[in-house]
């Protein structure tokens, strides 16, 4: 998994979305959460899916990660369709996901405890990621004293420990301020550009998506579905400086012109809903 | 650092000023005729009793016998209930067929059924144990099942997305996030562990402290039956005392 590994065949996807369709509920009560998505990872590539809340984008996680494993179409990483976990898929979650029963370093360690990895050298591994995330002084705190970004930030190092060859992330960022949001995104990209890592992020957040991606899925509101797919053609390395230029401000307004619209209809569809709950109430 | 300390310790200092004007009150009431005499003897008179069941009614010794039940009673709780929660929470149908069953046992008046347990086991420490052991049973039961249903998802979530085999997510996730759960439902069970066990004690006239206190009490020693009860307590506290300290050995952090 080191840096000379690196697959020769740079451009083939790692990832492949073909087609995917997932239903939840039966009868009338049908919720579509995705409708017929495609579209594929390159070995090496950052891609975030962005859509308005509640467009199936966790749903969409959960299939890619083989969590959910009814569904229809095709997830495949190589030839193998994505029914269970895959053990070259890391999964960061959207909810608080800590042990509160571990410190820092225990929660971190652990899935390298699990592969049997000795102890001082997946405490050093454990360390080396920790110090990554900002959370080098709290190596030995329980979750219960920390902060929910800080939490998430453990569960963001726990995910890295293990070097996942394709990194699945379900908004991450969301429980972090603006300025630890952005810092921490350069620390994503740098590892991932050191360990070639192919990334998929799920996200609402624009200027997260844009300032991190070479690809950005943008997704309708319900059924969710692939809108448009655009190139970000921002130099690399790239950090959060990145944010203060014309061009970066070009790619936000764009995506946000077809976001616009999709979050409106998010809207309009929970007011909607909430005038007839009160309509009947 | 005086003052640190005194801060620390304020909850405890303030318990044992409370505990101690509640005394004072009672004795004032007692000495005062308020309170009969000869249902409640003054706390002064408790206090002088204690010398007296300590050596010449032996109740060390007693509080010995009933702990050792207790703890046989207690420990076997924890050791057949944890398993058989377990199960219950791995198999849909046991629990569904079982779970208003093991409700209704840890409502039942079980005490009642010593003349039962007494055909079965005879007049001997083992009657005592096991009708302390089946009433300690469900509420173990019930909140180990509890406690491993409502692990967050989440964290299942993580465990299978690192391919956890069952054992392991057993082991590392469902069990330590069941843990508090479990610890309500062992502390509840030792309440009923000890109500019953010093309670058989008394009724059947046998062993250790609630047998002592029986025979005081028959004998109208009322100072002596209270300092009994004293020795009851604070068998009591040492339990939950220990309990404690495994817990917070068991599960540091939380
Ligand atoms: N297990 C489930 N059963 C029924 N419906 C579900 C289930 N999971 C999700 N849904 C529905 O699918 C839709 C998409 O949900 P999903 O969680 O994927 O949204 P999301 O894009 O991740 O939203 P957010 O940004 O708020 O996290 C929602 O309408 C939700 O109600
Ligand atoms: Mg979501």
């Amino acid at each position: 998994m080191s840096i000379s590994e690196k697959t020769p065949l740079a451009q083939e996807p790692a990832l492949v979305v073909d087609d995917v369709v997932k239903r939840f509920g039966r009868g009338t009560e049908i919720v579509t959460a995705v409708d017929h998505m495609s579209f594929s990872v390159k070995q090496g590539e950052f891609v975030s899916v962005i859509g308005p809340s509640g467009c199936g984008k966790s749903t969409l996680f959960n299939i890619i990660g083989g969590l959910l494993s009814d569904y229809e179409g095709a997830v495949k990483i190589g030839e193998e369709r994505i029914s269970a976990p895959h053990p070259a898929v890391g999964m960061v979650f959207q909810e608080e996901s800590t042990f509160p029963w571990r410190t820092v370093i225990d929660n971190v360690a652990f899935p390298l405890e699990l592969q049997g990895v000795p102890k001082s050298e997946r405490m050093d591994r454990a360390h080396h990621f920790i110090d990554m995330v900002g959370l080098a002084s709290f190596e030995n705190a329980f979750p219960s004293q920390l902060s929910g970004g800080m939490k998430q930030r453990v569960s963001i190092a726990r995910t890295l420990v293990s070097q996942p060859k394709i990194l699945l992330m379900d908004e991450p960022f969301a429980a972090l301020d603006e300025q630890t949001r952005l810092l921490l995104g350069d620390k994503i990209t740098q590892i991932q550009q050191e360990l070639n890592q192919t990334t998929l992020l799920i996200t609402h957040n624009l200027t997260e998506a844009v300032q991190l991606s070479d690809r950005i899925v943008v997704m309708t509101y319900r059924p969710g579905q692939v809108k448009r797919i655009v190139d970000i053609n921002l130099p690399r390395p790239r950090t959060s400086d990145v944010v203060g230029s014309d061009a970066f401000g070009h790619y936000v307004a764009e995506i946000w012109n077809d976001l616009r619209e999709e979050a409106s209809r998010g809207m309009a569809d929970s007011e909607s809903a909430a005038s007839r709950r009160a309509a009947h109430g | 650092m005086a003052e640190t300390f005194l801060r620390r310790r304020t909850p405890e200092l303030f318990g044992m000023a409370t505990l101690v004007v509640c005394v004072l009150v009672f004795e004032a009431l007692i000495r005062g005729g308020v309170v009969n005499r000869y249902i409640i003897p003054p706390p002064s008179d408790i206090l002088l009793a204690f010398e007296r069941v300590i050596v010449e009614e032996n109740i060390l010794a007693r509080c010995r016998d009933t702990a050792f039940e207790m703890l046989v009673a207690g420990g076997a709780s924890v050791l057949v209930g944890v398993p058989i929660g377990v199960l219950l929470y791995r198999s849909a149908l046991w629990r569904r067929a079982m779970e208003d069953w093991i409700g209704a046992l840890a409502a039942a008046p079980i005490v009642l059924a010593f003349p039962l347990f007494l055909v079965l086991f005879g007049r001997s420490p083992k009657t005592i144990i096991v009708m302390g052991f089946v009433h300690g049973l469900a509420p173990i039961i019930l909140k180990t099942v509890e406690g491993l249903a409502s692990t967050r998802p989440v964290l299942i979530n993580v465990g299978r997305s690192l391919k956890m085999t069952s054992s392991q997510m057993f082991w590392k996730i469902l069990l330590p996030s069941a843990m508090p759960i479990i610890f309500t439902g062992i502390r509840l069970s030792w309440t009923f562990v000890l109500i019953t066990i010093v309670g058989i004690e008394y009724l059947i006239n046998l062993g250790g402290v609630g047998q002592l206190i029986n025979e005081l009490a028959e004998r109208y020693d009322l100072p002596g039956t209270y300092a009994g009860i004293c020795f009851v307590i604070l068998v009591s506290v040492l339990f939950f005392l220990a309990l404690e300290r495994v817990e917070s050995w068991l599960q540091p952090g939380r």
